[in-house]
């Protein structure tokens, strides 16, 4: 089983070499193929370990494995080790398999690009690096891990790094990641000096007697684990980058910024759930910020445009229910939606690619509209995957987002006020979910969807930047010239097709009162967690109810709204647009960050530079010493004048000099 | 009477040395130290050297101050600012300087600094005898030391003299390209064509017209 | 005569040297005071001889001139062959030499 697991870890760190080193010499065609090959071996490994583990005794299910040992220093032990267990065997399932799914993906939708190559080696460098994060043993292996996703990330991000966009978008995420690195770091450091230890096994055992319940040491480093989960997962406060990185190629997107990535702040939380029990303080605040997050991020989704957005948001949205629902106590909900959650939203980003791609490469939902009928197979994807998001049944969404807001209603006490939020965010989410799907492919079909009827893709008469208009080229650093859509690439429809099934089916793992595999799955990785709240047969029931009305009634909304009656949405932002301004300008985040942060560290380096660098280290430090030599040296200068009776003058002096002493010393 | 002698010479080499030192003429300043040369050499008899005296006369004023005496005479005088224009303060340091040393060397002198200093020289009867017995500052004493005692010296001191001759030469001779245009050499006259440089032709005028006959 | 009187001789005529050699600005005067100094110390070294009265100071004195000899004939060459090329024979304008 250790075999496997390696192998889940290494075969992507092999792909990436491959693709990387042999970048000149092998057609470009098969980088692709290497890279999914990569991935695919990877997700056989998983499955393998995953079948391994359930093979084994129910004490034994939590392994690790090391494979080298770096220092014994400080107290620490510091080794190159991996946690086979049943949460690590979860998450190398999910991210292998999606992964190796959009790698299939952009074997087609990437087709073009000057780029390719570089492209699947960021791709399989990402799934290494998270992959690394997840199968991490010891705190040590897994800020590694954190710190190369967060690395894959800006690549991936500024992938197209002649638009000025991107790369701009790129430095935000990374900045804004770091930020949360150094977070992470910070917790780790406060619990290791607690507990003594980085090994992950070793610190849950000692976190009852290292702390109190509430100890301020304890809730300090996990308020920075949190920073760390918040930022890497895109939560208030630290989310702003979230919507910005989806100028990364539509792959990137699905994989990064909606299956994997930005779930590895939930897979943190989870993870360190003893920690977290053992200080609820930061464990309410976590949830109650995860809280926040899904209502603002429904909300901004209502009014966004751009049709990636309107997607990213959606994203921002669950993760927060995941984060909520894993700082609360909910692990296996938390999980169990993390799983559907990445099935349905890289359903709905690769379909949404292959939308993008039919509109020539424009995202903006205001000019695109009624592609049922050119493109069936994309329709029918957005249709499987807007249901599940939405929640209704028997979609996945629905039983895994209902299971979070049962456990939070059966915890009691405050958590109500999370369960209301939670419905009232369902509600909006199946609002702005279909409002993309009806403004995307009902109504009046636009030209670029009129030509797709008549079989000729359209080509942008210049190809352009889809975020500020600007004219581009299309060699290396732009998207290539040539756009794929589903229904013309059988990688895309065949990876697609698994997604759409998976969304469909996903939720079978954990249907109440009839099917427990996750929760029996899940058990010895949360057995020593102390949060159980009573069962509530009857609240089960009404939020099942609730949860499907919701979600039918936000589509009926949706489809009134933007279809029936097509004046409506009109009418609403004038009527309450002051609400509306708000949403549009995302809740003034980006402004409030910028004038809080940015704009005192830009004085900050102006000033370093203008005055500190300039006057003190350049004029003073730099150059008092270089002047001081060279004062010096020209004094001595000035005795090799050249006049033979200065020369002939300094002699004799010498001579008087030396007389005078010998005739002081003998006297 | 050995008084008399050694005041007139001391005299005679101070005035020398203080000649040489100030007259603006090179030529005269040569002369001065001929005096002063030939003064010391008086005091070189006075304390019994015979044969340094000798040599000082032979050599030192006779062929060394020659040889000054082509050299200036070659150079010439260059004109008023070559005197010896040194600047008041330069003047001022070098008295000083001097005037430093020759305190110094007096203190120590007459000092106790150098109490091995005998105030009497061995007379010439000297308490030992030794002295008169081998002929002190006779040629044939000088003889035997440098052939004897001082034998690596006196192969080196010629040594010297053939490097510094063949350093004289090499320093002096001429070189193509830098000199006056207008000298010649004897060898340039020999070359037959008077010195001018011009090649005569090789062949006749009638030849060197000799384009038009064909 | 005691030895006194010589060696102060020979002090005030090598000090009289050294100042000349400051003094001065043509280098065969120059050249000229040095040989001042050297006839001084010759002086000093038979009086040194004198008093101990063996020949080895007249010895030093002898090969004293003869370096003297060889240090003339090659500052005279190199000031003929300054004069050679047309350069001014003063020290203080010969002076490439410098830092």
């Amino acid at each position: 089983m250790t075999t496997s697991a390696w192998i889940v870890l290494l075969a992507p760190l092999a792909g990436f070499l491959v693709i990387a080193l042999t970048a000149k010499v092998l057609p470009w065609r098969a980088h692709g193929w290497i890279g999914t090959l990569a991935i695919a071996t990877s997700f056989a490994a998983a499955v393998a370990t995953l079948i391994a583990l359930q093979g084994r005794g129910e004490e034994e299910r939590q392994v690790v494995s090391s494979a080298w040992d770096y220092a014994v220093a400080g107290g620490v032990d510091a080794q190159l080790s991996i946690l086979i267990d049943p949460l690590s065997v979860l998450m190398i399932c999910v991210v292998s398999g999606v992964s190796m799914l959009i790698h299939l993906y952009s074997v087609a939708y990437m087709a073009s690009d000057r780029g390719y190559s570089r492209f699947f080696a960021y791709l399989n460098f990402f799934v290494f690096s998270m992959l690394l994060l997840v199968l991490a043993a010891n705190f040590l292996l897994l800020i590694i891990g954190w710190a190369f996703v967060g690395a894959a990330s800006y690549f991936l991000i500024s992938f197209w790094y002649r638009r000025t966009t991107a790369t701009a978008a790129g430095i935000k995420a990374f900045v804004i990641n770091v930020l949360g690195d150094v977070g992470l770091v910070l917790g780790t450091f406060f619990i290791l000096r607690g507990t003594g230890s980085v090994d992950f096994l070793q610190v849950f055992e000692r976190i009852p007697e290292a702390f109190a319940r509430n100890d301020g040491d304890l809730v300090a480093g996990a308020l920075l684990l949190l920073v760390g989960a918040f930022a890497k997962s895109a939560q208030v406060p630290f989310h702003t980058w979230l919507p910005d990185a989806m100028e990364g190629p539509t792959p990137v997107s699905a994989l990064i910024h909606a299956a994997t990535m930005v779930t590895a702040g939930v897979y943190l939380i989870a993870r360190m759930h003893p920690i977290f029990e053992q200080a609820p303080a930061a464990a309410d605040v976590g949830a109650i910020l995860g809280c926040a997050t899904l209502i603002i991020a429904a909300t901004i989704g209502l009014v966004v445009t751009d049709l990636k957005r309107v997607i990213a948001y959606s994203t921002m949205s669950q993760i927060g229910y995941m984060v909520m629902a894993v700082s609360a106590g909910a692990y296996v909900a938390g999980l169990f939606h993390l799983m559907t959650h990445a099935f349905f939203k890289a359903l709905l980003f690769m379909a949404a690619g292959s939308v993008i791609s039919a509109m020539g490469g424009e995202q903006n939902l205001d000019r695109m509209g009624g592609f049922k009928k050119a493109m069936p197979f994309t329709y029918g994807c957005f249709i499987i995957g807007g249901l599940a998001l939405a929640g209704v049944p028997p979609f996945s969404g629905f039983f895994s987002k209902d299971d979070i807001l049962l456990v939070m209603g059966e915890e009691g006490g405050w958590h109500w006020v999370l369960y209301a939020v939670g419905y009232v965010g369902a509600f909006l989410t199946a609002i702005y979910t279909w409002r993309m799907i009806f403004r995307a492919f009902w109504g009046e079909p636009v030209e670029q969807a009129r030509e797709l009827e008549h079989g000729h893709l359209y080509h942008a008469p210049e190809p352009f930047n889809p975020a500020n208009g600007e004219i581009e080229d299309t060699d290396v650093g732009f998207p290539g010239p040539e756009h794929h859509i589903a229904e013309r690439a059988w990688t895309m429809k065949v990876a697609m097709a698994a997604l759409a099934v998976l969304a469909i089916v996903g939720g079978i793992v954990l249907i109440p009162h009839t099917t427990t595999w996750l929760e029996t799955f899940l058990e010895p990785t949360f057995a020593d967690s102390t949060i159980h709240p009573a069962e509530n047969d009857s609240l089960l029931l009404v939020g099942l109810v609730l949860g499907a009305v919701l979600a039918l009634g936000g589509i009926f909304i949706a489809y009134t709204v933007w279809v029936r009656r097509p004046g409506t949405s009109a009418q609403w932002q004038a009527r309450f647009s002051g609400l509306h301004k708000l949403f549009v300008n995302k809740w003034y985040f980006d402004e409030a960050i910028d004038f809080l942060i940015v704009r005192p560290a830009a004085w900050f380096g102006r000033w370093g530079q203008q005055t500190f660098e300039r006057v003190f280290v350049n004029g003073t430090l730099v150059g008092g010493t270089s002047g001081i030599v060279r004062a010096g040296s020209a004094a001595v200068r000035a005795a090799q004048s050249g006049f033979l009776r200065a020369y002939a003058a300094l002699l004799l002096l010498g001579v008087v000099a030396v007389g005078l002493y010998f005739l002081i010393q003998s006297a | 009477m050995a008084e008399v002698f050694f005041f007139l010479a001391a005299i005679g080499a101070i005035a020398g040395a203080v000649g040489t030192v100030s007259l603006r003429n090179p030529f005269y300043a040569v002369l001065a130290l001929v005096c002063h040369l030939l003064s010391l050499a008086a005091l070189f008899l006075l304390l019994r050297a015979e044969f340094v005296a000798a040599a000082q006369v032979v050599v030192y004023a006779g062929a060394v101050m020659v040889l000054y005496v082509f050299v200036v005479a070659y150079v010439g005088d260059q004109g008023a600012p070559l005197g010896g224009g040194a600047s008041g303060g330069l003047r001022v340091v070098s008295a000083l300087f001097a005037g430093a040393l020759f305190v110094e060397l007096c203190i120590a002198v007459l000092g106790t600094g150098l109490s091995a200093l005998s105030t009497e020289g061995v007379g010439i009867q000297g308490a030992t005898g030794e002295a008169a017995d081998q002929g002190f500052g006779t040629a044939a004493e000088m003889g035997r030391l440098f052939l004897t005692k001082f034998l690596v010296a006196f192969e080196a001191a010629s040594l010297l003299l053939l490097i510094a001759a063949v350093g004289a030469v090499i320093l002096a001779r001429r070189r193509s390209g830098l000199e006056d245009p207008r000298e010649i050499s004897v060898a340039d006259v020999l070359r037959g064509d008077g010195g001018t440089g011009i090649e005569a032709p090789t062949e006749s005028m009638l030849e060197s017209s000799g384009s038009g006959k064909r | 005569m005691s030895m006194e009187w010589y060696l102060v001789v020979s002090a005030l005529i090598f000090s009289i040297g050294a100042g000349g050699v400051l003094v001065r600005r043509n280098p065969l005067v120059i050249l000229l005071c040095l040989e001042l100094m050297l006839n001084g110390s010759n002086l000093a070294l038979v009086t040194f001889a004198r008093m101990h009265g063996n020949g080895d100071g007249q010895i030093f004195a002898l090969i004293v001139m003869v370096v003297a000899a060889c240090e003339v004939a090659v500052g005279l060459g190199l000031i003929v062959a300054i004069f050679r090329r047309r350069l001014p024979i003063d020290v203080d304008e010969l002076r490439e030499l410098q830092g």
